[in-house]
């Protein structure tokens, strides 16, 4: 026998000829950018005079859903890693609250606060991966635990140490605070001052801060979703370690065979997850500059929804960063945009539920396209 | 034939317990580099067991293997693919959801580096995936196909391809040609004896005894966890070799009415 390498015709007569334009249309992301395009459309049709479209309400909204795009980021790489974390809201809870008593009750300075409850979330992530490798159980019952466990130490923590569930007073506490601005602060302000004084955007008329734009600055929040949107999508598609994420979730055992550390990669993908939940937290107390038990609460359901609009299999194995931060802006423009509009917010559930469904639709037809799967 | 003096792998008296299930109960195996070792026997009779036991995905319950003449413990499948020992795996290994050459460089991406950081090189994982894909006799409509959409034979020949890829040592093929074609199968047994050529050790897991035949220089008949004895090539006939096979038993009585068609 010799070396068969039989040199054949090189267009494979068994392919029919598909346009580029259909070809990179049947992505991940096609639900994503769809329900996007949508909601745009509506609002623009039925809210345009509703001061949605005004550099207010594009900053209203813009916060709302850079608010999702962070914990989406982290569920989605951990749900393309074949792994859940209902956690999510629970820790947000949590990592404010500690920031909040470690300024405020133990009166650490602010920067302090922040690196410990980082590193108290992160090993609270890395805890969660490591029982559900251990164990070998659903992350789904192993982070449910999770779930209430932390919800119920953001209780129990500062009715006994204050006597109160909310704790406030953090925002004088980190005035000057050099980490502090990483989370809270604004960038471009001068641009945007700059934005004012040209006419480019409304500035206030009397008051206080007349002569200001009303929008005076990028918030942080925003700079962070940005941040992780692109870091994530590029770790995932561009890097070894996305291609054994990928792995990971789409067959552990076939991953293991051929060398990937599919134990490390799914911990890892907890701590992330744990990491982003700290980053919406630090922000958000940034902001209010307080802590309150309740934050929060089912923001895990939101991510995993953010999530899946944006084309992630539940089961693991495929899905797309950018999806999921279109899933996360979808969500912010709905919600907010209702708000606008001045429809009765009960309706945002409605609509939610129903372009959930409408793109998982669509992101499941995409799917079978592209992987054959039936 | 170049008989090395030297084996590249020993594996002495490997025992695998599953529990209560006795899996190997102590066999005994050289491989030569430049040699295809064809492992043979019933179903259950211990093979997939005992090759995994070589690639560092099962750890021996007790016996000894040495690699390259030092006492070896792969804790993990990564160690034994860092040594040059690749493997094609019976049910293959192969993620249905990723694309071809996601799939042909999973757990041994190549890397670009761009200053500090270093990136999945997409085009050279692309080139050489439809480069080998071609040699094999398989035209992929393009690398970032998904492999759910191959056909049984194709996804096979995928594994087959990156095992030869990247064993630079040692190649363990589990039953490779089980789905695959006329043509598919005399390129993998071209593929085994281009290998073994190139100074690389083959270890061939069949049940098809013309294929072993046709590539083996050692045989070894594996039966209920124990070995039947390993004979060289031009030391069995194709009949003793499938009467080993079916542990001496009953394929007598069949070879009449079915007229040696097995
Ligand atoms: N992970 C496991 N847990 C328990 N028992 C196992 C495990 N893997 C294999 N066995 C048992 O070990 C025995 C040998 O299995 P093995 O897969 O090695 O057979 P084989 O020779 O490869 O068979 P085939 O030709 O069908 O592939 C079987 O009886 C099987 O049930
Ligand atoms: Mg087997």
């Amino acid at each position: 026998m010799s070396d068969a390498a039989q040199p054949e015709a090189v267009v494979d007569e068994r392919v029919k000829e598909m346009s580029a334009f259909r070809k990179s249309l049947i992505r991940p992301e096609l639900g994503g950018i769809c329900g996007t395009v949508a909601v745009f459309v509506f609002f623009a049709l039925f809210a345009f005079d509703s001061g949605m479209f005004a550099s207010q309400g594009v900053l209203n909204w813009s916060i709302v859903s850079a608010q999702f795009m962070i914990i989406a980021v982290g569920a989605c790489l951990l749900m393309i890693a074949g792994e859940f974390d209902l956690s999510v809201g629970s820790m947000i809870g949590f990592a404010g609250m500690m920031i909040a008593i470690f300024t405020i009750t133990a009166g650490w300075p602010v920067w302090f606060a922040i690196i410990v409850t980082f590193a108290m979330c992160l090993a609270i992530g890395a805890l969660n991966g490591y029982i559900v490798i251990k164990t070998g159980l659903p992350s789904f019952i192993v982070t449910l635990a999770s779930l209430f466990i932390l919800r119920g130490f953001t209780i129990y923590l500062p009715q006994t140490l204050e006597r109160k569930t909310i704790i406030g007073g953090v925002r004088d506490a980190a005035e000057g605070d050099w980490l502090a601005a990483i989370f809270g602060g604004k960038i471009l302000t001068g641009l945007f001052q700059w934005f004012g004084d040209i006419g480019l955007i409304g500035t206030f008329e009397r008051g206080t801060r007349a002569g200001q734009p009303v929008v005076d600055g990028i918030p942080m929040l925003i700079v962070w979703a940005i941040i992780l949107v692109i870091f994530g999508h590029i770790l995932l598609t561009r890097t070894r370690f996305g291609n054994w994420i990928f792995a990971a979730g789409g067959d552990a055992q076939a991953a293991r065979y051929v060398g990937v550390p599919v134990n490390r990669v799914k911990i890892l993908m907890f701590m992330f997850t744990a990491f982003c939940a700290c980053i919406f937290a630090t922000c958000q107390v940034m902001e209010f500059g307080s802590a309150g038990a309740d934050r929060g609460l089912l923001k895990e359901f939101e991510a995993i929804i953010a999530v899946v609009i944006g084309g992630a299999l539940l089961t693991g194995g495929y899905g797309s960063v950018i999806g999921a931060a279109l899933g996360a802006l979808i969500f912010g423009v709905v919600q907010q945009g209702l708000f606008f509009a001045g429809v009765e917010s009960s309706l945002f559930r409605v609509f939610l539920g129903v372009i959930l469904l409408l793109a998982v639709i669509l992101n499941t037809y995409i799917r079978r396209m592209i992987t054959g799967e039936r | 034939m170049n008989a090395s003096t030297k084996p590249i792998i020993e594996m002495k008296n490997i025992e695998k317990h599953f529990g209560s299930v006795i899996a190997l109960a102590g066999v005994s195996v050289d491989v030569f580099p430049g040699e295809c070792h064809c492992l043979l026997g019933d179903n259950g009779a211990g093979k997939s067991t005992f090759i995994k036991t070589m690639s560092g995905v099962h750890k021996p319950t007790a016996g000894e293997i040495f690699f390259e003449g030092k006492p070896l413990h792969f804790d993990r499948p990564r160690d034994a693919i860092s040594a040059g020992i690749a493997t094609v795996y019976q049910d293959l290994a192969m993620i249905p959801l990723m694309s071809v050459s996601r799939n042909f460089f999973m757990g041994n991406e190549p890397r670009r580096k761009v200053g500090p950081l270093s990136f999945f090189d997409h085009q050279t994982a692309n080139d050489v995936t439809m480069e080998e894909m071609k040699k094999m006799g398989i035209n992929l409509r393009g690398p970032d196909q998904a492999v759910g959409t191959l056909s049984g034979g194709e996804r096979q020949t995928v594994a087959i391809a990156r095992a030869v890829h990247f064993g630079a040592k040692v190649l363990i093929l589990d039953e490779p040609t089980s789905a695959l074609g006329v043509r598919q199968t005399s390129n993998v047994l071209a593929t085994v004896d281009r290998v073994r050529k190139q100074g690389i050790a083959v270890v061939f897991i069949t049940h098809n005894v013309r294929h072993a035949m046709a590539v083996g220089d050692q045989f070894t008949v594996l039966n209920r966890g124990k070995t039947l004895g390993t004979a060289k090539r031009g030391e069995v006939t194709p009949e003793e070799l499938q009467d080993l096979m079916a542990g001496g038993q009953e394929l007598a009585t069949l070879e009449g009415s079915l007229g040696g068609t097995v």
